[in-house]
């Protein structure tokens, strides 16, 4: 009776949690313009988004295009950079450590609004023309603290003989990183990217900041465009279902296979 | 001492330039005026401005609401899927967070749209609403995370020295939970007054949150006073991550 209510209670929560998604997904199958409007059943729109011809012109597709190389660009980097920091901190001790890892939190408390009216003033200072490029170093910024939280316990559970082993074998210090550091790295690095890579698609504020006015749209910021001039375009209806679709089918696969091979330290995402 | 101690230096220097420095410009425009002399009119400004203090006021109102509301129905659900007798499956877990894939501004207007189409009027009630929706996760996750990492065993001994589970609830597991709630209210509150765009869309246009006003006087190239504005947002996170003692383990508990 007590499971009973409790699984209850839970599944009520995600009954509201999902409505708004469930609402986006019925009316990705209809015609009609306006959001929340029903002319039948039709799946028009998934056509139009799948062959690219979308009502409006191809800002939307421009907008998925620079997501997804913005997305992909800073979450490789701050993977990369992250990583290489996080083996650095694991070997500093005392002082030195508690400053970088209290920097390190800064973009993590920061709300999105701090980190992008910041980020912005700094290129206006250093007189930094904004574009693609200031969009993926502020990306790179919030991203790689997640990073290196991610790689840190890694660190920790890593028993230092095996890198130690592999030099005193003959291995070069690069050879020990790439072939014994970096694989037992692995699942930290790859929860560190796939993080970075959702935040950096999720984003909104700093990418409203940082992205100057070369007319640079993210998914994001088109949203809120369209938003504003009222009316949202709606092939992105059955953008947001095949994404939703998507991270559930990853997820599901992602989570089979965890439990198939049985670790003892749970997801971390 | 080992020298790939200094593989954290390239971070270090990004670290400086990218996150400090810019803190400190923020600093450095709020004491400017437009041609670059000290003045501190940028501050004392804020607390004439009627418009910019009553938006204050609500934010930090609506934050407080959310922030209640997201930690009353969150703790019960993940206290829920942190114990094993009542929740097996990892999946219910992981369908909490699930949403927070969907982009933000699309999940509030759907959610503005669903309002609308119930026939709620768009304003202050469906304002906290929609908040709760999207910060609910971010809630949850971090005392779930709390919660599944806990020993169980002070809980059991605290019932074999003859504590009634409301006992053992309120003097064993919750005082144990607190570096969970800490860091979900940090997650929650801070967001929630300075998130713009949200707010409109939720009450269209009729409430304003405090990111918007920051937004709107950097939009307008009125930098100095936006950075005197977010100026006193930092104030103001710094002092509620000192009072909730949010130091870099308790946000680590937060990681999504």
């Amino acid at each position: 009776m007590k499971k009973f209510l409790a699984q209850a209670y839970l599944w009520i929560l995600l009954a509201f949690l999902y409505a708004p998604i469930a609402f986006i997904a019925i009316y990705s199958f209809t015609e009609a313009k306006a959001f929340g409007s029903w002319s039948g059943f039709s799946m028009n729109l998934y056509k139009n988004l799948l062959t690219g011809n979308v009502s409006g012109g191809n800002g939307l597709v421009a907008a998925i295009e620079n997501t997804l190389v913005i997305a992909l660009a800073a979450s490789i980097v701050a993977t990369i950079l992250g990583t290489v920091s996080a083996i650095g901190i694991f070997n500093l001790r005392g002082r030195k450590k508690k400053t970088i890892q209290f920097l390190n939190s800064i973009p993590m408390i920061n709300p999105d609004v701090i980190t992008g009216v910041s980020l912005f003033l700094l290129f206006v200072f250093l007189h930094f023309s904004q574009g693609y490029l200031t969009v993926i170093l502020a990306h790179i910024t919030f991203c790689t603290p997640y990073v290196v939280l991610s790689v840190l316990p890694r660190l920790s559970q890593l028993n230092p003989n095996i890198y130690e082993a592999a030099l005193d074998l003959g291995a070069t210090p690069s050879q020990a990183l790439r072939k014994v550091l970096i694989p037992q790295l692995r699942s930290g690095m790859l929860t560190g990217f796939i993080l970075s890579f959702t935040m950096s698609l999720d984003d909104f504020a700093v990418t409203f900041f940082t992205r100057g006015t070369i007319g640079l749209e993210t998914l994001s910021t088109f949203i809120y465009a369209d938003a504003r001039k009222g009316g949202l375009t709606p092939e992105l209806r059955p953008l947001m279902t095949l994404i939703f679709i998507i991270i559930l089918v990853v997820l599901g696969l992602i989570n089979t296979r965890q439990s198939k091979s049985k670790q003892a330290n749970h997801i971390n995402f | 001492m080992n020298k790939r101690s200094s593989w954290a230096l390239p971070y270090l220097i990004f670290l400086v330039l990218f996150v400090v420095l810019p803190l400190l410009l923020i600093a450095l425009y709020a004491i400017r005026d437009g041609s670059g002399g000290f003045t501190l009119s940028n501050l004392t400004r804020f607390f004439t401005d009627g418009d910019a203090l009553s938006t204050f006021a609500v934010s930090i109102e609506v934050a407080i609401e959310n922030t209640l509301i997201c930690l009353l129905l969150g703790y019960p659900a993940a206290w829920i899927l942190a114990n094993k007798d009542l929740n097996k499956s990892a999946v219910t877990a992981i369908l909490f967070i699930l949403p927070m894939w969907i982009n933000a501004l699309m999940r509030t207007l759907a959610t503005a749209e669903l309002f609308n189409s119930l026939g709620f009027t768009l304003g202050k009630g469906t304002l906290i609403f929609g908040m709760v929706y999207d910060y609910l996760p971010f809630m949850i996750y971090p005392i779930y995370n709390v919660l599944l990492k806990m020993d169980k065993s002070y809980g059991e001994a605290a019932a074999d020295l003859g504590a009634t589970p409301s006992e053992v609830f309120r003097k064993v597991t919750l005082p144990l939970s607190k570096p969970g709630i800490f860091s979900g209210i940090l997650m929650v509150f801070m967001p929630t007054v300075s998130t713009f765009a949200i707010s409109e869309f939720l009450t269209n246009n009729k409430i304003k949150l405090f990111g918007t006003i920051i937004q709107e006087n950097i939009n307008s190239s009125m930098w100095n006073y936006g950075a005197a504005l977010s100026l006193i947002m930092l104030v103001i996170i710094g002092l509620t991550t000192i009072i909730l003692g949010g130091d870099e383990r308790e946000v680590e508990g937060g990681t999504l």
